[in-house]
Order: structure tokens, then C-alpha cells, then sequence
């Protein structure tokens, strides 16, 4: 949108300007235009600069040896590439990999499952008291998880399952209210016109669930598991309530931070550590793309 | 006869309205039991712990009001907590938006790689906030990392980031503005759905580039605006991860011991927050008495907060007509 432009000359001669024809504007109007282009795309890409540098400088970290990394220099000499397989041989990860594993999948698993009915009754059918409830999902939605952390542990303390992964996948199998407030945006768009076509050849609201809706919101439903299974990926606060005291059972978000020697931390380790945890969130992101932006533009936020 | 059939009428739609009412029920029940046991429970709950002394061994005690009033006179640490926190609120969220809010709008003037510029400036926020606070960690380490050698290239001594007292949050707010991707995303979408003949309107009426953004662009995105400093408010209210991350990694010299919640809020207090307190409390002090009475305070200014802003905008956050 060229909104900084200057207005194209056409009050100067107002016969011209009666008959409105688009001509080609004069040529001290084109090299302005042209600069301000210039001057927007150089700060685009200072700007990307900036974003891709911690990335970049992340990744060149990883392949120092230590020596480097307590010295001024930004470029690895030489390439350290033993620090891949360094880091399995320092820490568990593959443990906490199959952890963050079990978390994000039984998690997105349960989400999915007990979300998708519980937005279809919020959005598809009609009943006395649905605003109601809806406004509460949207009330949960709100509410910081410092708030309800102390009795829940509590009770997960009484029924010994602090310790385990149990207390951050049990809660996701009861609806999440961020997936079904994003799957009832979603189901509100389907023309109510598919359903009314199956009820009429006979089909019950399960059936319509299972066959019609289901199918017609696959992009939500796969923002929905995206973003389910990210939030358990990324998970800090949960693991660590639950699993703080246990190293058996830690996620790669507590694991990641214990790259250090007695005195310092081995920043190339931990470097590399942060780079393979982050890795799969982007092949993701770029594996499914689609599915992204439609849930952030359909809520507006990332779960 | 007839009154058979309107007796057999009525009886079927009540068993219809019944089979109805069981089918809503069921699909609803995921959530009546999450919502009884994850959410109204605990809420109640903490309510009650808040009044007692409870340390998870011996049974709560009954104390009345002494955790709010310790809270109000005797704690040490929450004023500086509080004023950290609210510290988030006044200075790092409408920063965040007003700089998402500048990406955006140059994401939308640019003429090429709008896709590319859009993927790049989201790609931070796909990083595991737990990786993001390593990585800047690292960045800005004050003796080796990259930011201060760039510094020093132009004879800066760049200052000492999360080992300083003064500049900890600062570059905790670094760390929050390369993850502005969704706000940014959010108002891209709203910029390009302004009208485009407003914008030729106001021009043809004479109005400057700044009296443009001033009459058009703001009251047509008044209302993502609004929803972007509501969530970075809330945000604000919980943050966690890149405080604890941040305090335990550059906090983590010999002379700290081992426990990582020891280091909480280094260097000096200056990264403790309210969210962090409350961890340590409850979860480390097993104060749980005292930590639901935070977290009870919590809940009410969250609530609070977000109702006076939304209360306070409605005179500025302009509402299409039809759209909600």
C-alpha cells in the first residue's frame, strides 16, 4: 500500500481532472515513489536481520568447542560437529524425549477427543443454557494456571501421581477451552444447510458429528492437534510442578538447562540441546503452514 | 380416539425433548466433569486454603485472615514483586504492541516477499519459550556473547543484561519483542482488511500519512488492538518460564547452592514476579496456605484488569457495524 505517496497532481488542471484518466505520473512523483520503496524494503530486511540473528548465532554456538565459547570470536574454528552426539552422552535426552513424547501425544490425543463434542454442542445444537456455558469455557480461558495450581497439587499429591506425567495429561482428556472455543469458531462457519440435508435422509446428531462436520473441519481439528500438541511440547511450568523431583520422568524443557560444569555453563551443549528441542516445532510449522495461520487468524492467539 | 393420539403425540416429544437433552448432556460431559474437577473445585478450595496454614504434611489450620494480612504488612518480597509485575504491564506490553504493530505495518507497505517477511518476523515465536530464554541468555551474556562483542566492534561496553539488577527485565523485554509474531500476525490480517477507498477518501481530502493512521487505520483495528493488550495482560499476570529460566541459568554460579528455586528473581530480586513468588511459596516453602491467598489475589485483579480495560476502551475501540 503506497499511503506515503504523494498525491497524484491531477487538482492542477481541473479540465484533466473531470475526465478522470490514470496516466502515467510524472517523473519526479515515480523516483519518490521508487525511494520510499527502497527505504521500506531496507528496513524489512534490517528487521529480518534482526530476527534470524539469535537463530543464527544460536547455531553457530552449538558448533564451538568450550574453549571457543569464552572467547569474543562468533565463528566456529573449527567446526565442532561432535557435540551432536556430546550432548546424548551428558544427559539422558532420549528419556526425556520419550517423556515429552508421552506428554505431547496422550495430551493432543485427549484434547481432541473430548473438545470435538463439547464444541459441537456449543455451536451446532440449540439448548437452554449454551451461552451460558460458553461464557464459562471463554472464563477458563482467562484464568492464569498459577491460580488453580495449589489445590490441584494437592489433590494429585493425595492420589500419589505427583511425580509422574499423569497430573499434565489427565486434565487435557476434559476439554480444553482453548481448542473448543477455536473448533466452535470454526464449526459456526459450516452452512447449517449440510446438516438439515442429513437430518432429512434420516442421520442422528452423532452421525452428523461423525460424518458431516468432522470432514468439513479438518483444517480446525488439525490446528487444534497442532497447537495441543505444541503447548505439551513447550510446557515448562506443568513438568515442572509435577515432575521437578523426579529426573526419571523430566520433559526436554526442565533437561535442557542442565549442560554446566561447576562453575560456568557449557553454552555450546546447551546451545545444541535448544536447537534439536526446537527443531521439530519449526519442520512442523513449516509442514503445516496452512493449518497455523488459520488457527491464529480463526482466535487469534496460539494455544 | 383422539385423545389417544394427542396423548401419544405428547409423549413422544417428551421423549424426544428428553433423548435431546440426554444427547446434549453427553456431549457436553468431557467438560462438566473438567470444569467440576480442574477448575470450580480448586477455585473453592483455594478459597478455603487461603484462611488456613498448610504445609501438605499436617492437616490446614484454620487461621482467619493472618495469610492476607502477613501478605499486606510482613512479607518481604511481594511489594517488590508486585511492582515487577506491574513493571511488565506499564512498560513491556504496550511496547509489544506498539512494536508488532510497526512490524506489521511495514509487513503491509512492502511491494515483494510479504510471504517471506510474515514467515520470518512468526518464526520466533515458535521457538519453546524455554529455548528463547536459553538462546538470549546466551546472547546476551556480558562477558562473550555476540551482542556485547558487536558493541565493542564501535567502543560500547555493553552493559551487563540479566546479571544486572537494572538491566534483568529490560532484556527480559528484548526476549518478549522477538516473540511478537502472533500479535504481529493478528494485525496484518486487520490492516489488510481496512477498505482501501477509505484510505483514498482521507487522501483526496489532503490528510497527511499521520492523520490517515490517526482517522482510518486506528478505529478500523481499534478492536485487535484492544484484544492484543487484553492477552499481553493476562500474559503479564502469568509470566513464568523466561523469568525462572533466566534467573536459574545466569543465577547458577558456585557461590548459588544447588536448588535452582534459590536463585529465583537474581540478581537481586529484580526478575522476581508475582507468578514466581507464588511458585516459591507454595511449591518450595510449601506455604500452601499462603500461596492460595496470592493466588486468590491474582484471580481478582485478573479479573479486575481485564474488565476495567475493556470498560475504559469501549470509548476508543470502534465496532463496525455487524461485527463483533
Amino acid at each position: 500500500m503506497s499511503t506515503a505517496s504523494a498525491p497524484v497532481p491531477v487538482a492542477a488542471a481541473p479540465a484533466q481532472a473531470t475526465a478522470f484518466v490514470r496516466r502515467r505520473p510524472p517523473r519526479a512523483v515515480r523516483r519518490k515513489r521508487a525511494l520510499i520503496a527502497i527505504a521500506d524494503h531496507s528496513i524489512l530486511i534490517a528487521l529480518a536481520i534482526m530476527f534470524l540473528a539469535p537463530f543464527a548465532f544460536m547455531l553457530l554456538t552449538a558448533l564451538m568447542t568450550s574453549d571457543q565459547t569464552l572467547s569474543a570470536k562468533l565463528w566456529p574454528h573449527p567446526f565442532h560437529w561432535s557435540n551432536v552426539t556430546e550432548i546424548f552422552d551428558k544427559a539422558p535426552l532420549w528419556r526425556y524425549t520419550l517423556n515429552t513424547m508421552i506428554y505431547a501425544v496422550l495430551s493432543t490425543i485427549g484434547v481432541l477427543v473430548s473438545s470435538i463434542p463439547v464444541a459441537y454442542a456449543l455451536s451446532r445444537l440449540r439448548w437452554r443454557g449454551r451461552d451460558a456455558a460458553f461464557l464459562l469455557v471463554l472464563a477458563t480461558m482467562m484464568l492464569p494456571a498459577q491460580v488453580t495450581a495449589v489445590p490441584l497439587y494437592v489433590m494429585w499429591s493425595k492420589l500419589h501421581l505427583v511425580g509422574s506425567l499423569a497430573p499434565l495429561i489427565i486434565p487435557n482428556w476434559f476439554g480444553d477451552a482453548f481448542s473448543i472455543f477455536l473448533l466452535r469458531q470454526f464449526f459456526l462457519t459450516i452452512p447449517e444447510e449440510y446438516s438439515d440435508a442429513a437430518r432429512v435422509d434420516g442421520c442422528g446428531e452423532l452421525r452428523i458429528l461423525l460424518t458431516v462436520v468432522l470432514r468439513l473441519a479438518r483444517p480446525a481439528i488439525a490446528a487444534v492437534g497442532l497447537f495441543a500438541f505444541l503447548y505439551a511440547w513447550n510446557d515448562f511450568f506443568g513438568p515442572l510442578l509435577y515432575t521437578g523431583e523426579n529426573a526419571a520422568h523430566w520433559t526436554l524443557s526442565l533437561g535442557l538447562s542442565q549442560f554446566r560444569t561447576q562453575y560456568q555453563v557449557e553454552w555450546n551443549l546447551t546451545m545444541m540441546a535448544t536447537i534439536l528441542f526446537m527443531a521439530p516445532v519449526i519442520a512442523l510449522f513449516f509442514a503445516a503452514q496452512k493449518a497455523f495461520v488459520e488457527g491464529v487468524t480463526l482466535t487469534g492467539v496460539k494455544g | 380416539m383422539p385423545r389417544l393420539q394427542v396423548r401419544d403425540r405428547r409423549a413422544a416429544r417428551r421423549k424426544a425433548a428428553w433423548r435431546r437433552r440426554r444427547l446434549v448432556l453427553g456431549l457436553m460431559s468431557p467438560w462438566i466433569v473438567g470444569f467440576t474437577v480442574f477448575f470450580g473445585y480448586p477455585l473453592l478450595a483455594s478459597v478455603y486454603l487461603s484462611f488456613t496454614h498448610y504445609d501438605l504434611i499436617s492437616h490446614p489450620r484454620w487461621v482467619g485472615t493472618a495469610n492476607y494480612a502477613f501478605m499486606l504488612h510482613h512479607d518481604p518480597q511481594i511489594w517488590n514483586a508486585i511492582k515487577n509485575t506491574l513493571w511488565l504491564m506499564v512498560f513491556a506490553v504496550p511496547l509489544q504492541v506498539i512494536f508488532a504493530f510497526g512490524v506489521a505495518g511495514m509487513v503491509v507497505r512492502a511491494k515483494a516477499g510479504v510471504g517471506f517477511f510474515r514467515t520470518v518476523f512468526y518464526l520466533p515465536t515458535l521457538a519453546p519459550a524455554v529455548a528463547a530464554t536459553l538462546g538470549f541468555t546466551y546472547i546476551l551474556n556480558p562477558a562473550t556473547g555476540p551482542v556485547n562483542t558487536f558493541l565493542s566492534w564501535f567502543g560500547i561496553t555493553g552493559p551487563l543484561w540479566f546479571e544486572s539488577p537494572t538491566w534483568a527485565k529490560p532484556s527480559l523485554v528484548l526476549l518478549g519483542l522477538w516473540g511478537i509474531g502472533n500479535a504481529m500476525i493478528i494485525f496484518l490480517a486487520a490492516l489488510l482488511d481496512v477498505p482501501r477507498h477509505l484510505y483514498e477518501s482521507a487522501q483526496l481530502d489532503g490528510a497527511g500519512a499521520l492523520q490517515r493512521l490517526r482517522w482510518v487505520t486506528l478505529p478500523a483495528v481499534s478492536p485487535v488492538l484492544l484484544f492484543a493488550v487484553v492477552i499481553g495482560v493476562i500474559e503479564a499476570l502469568q509470566y513464568f518460564t523466561q523469568a525462572y529460566v533466566a534467573s536459574s541459568i545466569v543465577g547458577g554460579g558456585a557461590g548459588n547452592a544447588a536448588d535452582p528455586a534459590n536463585r529465583l528473581g537474581y540478581p537481586e530480586g529484580s526478575t522476581m514476579f508475582y507468578p514466581l513468588l507464588l511458585y516459591q511459596q507454595g511449591f518450595r516453602f510449601f506455604n500452601m496456605g499462603y500461596a492460595s491467598a496470592m493466588a486468590i489475589v491474582l484471580l481478582v485483579v485478573a479479573f479486575a484488569v481485564t474488565l476495567v480495560i475493556i470498560r475504559n476502551t469501549r470509548r476508543w475501540v470502534h465496532y463496525q457495524a455487524g461485527m463483533r
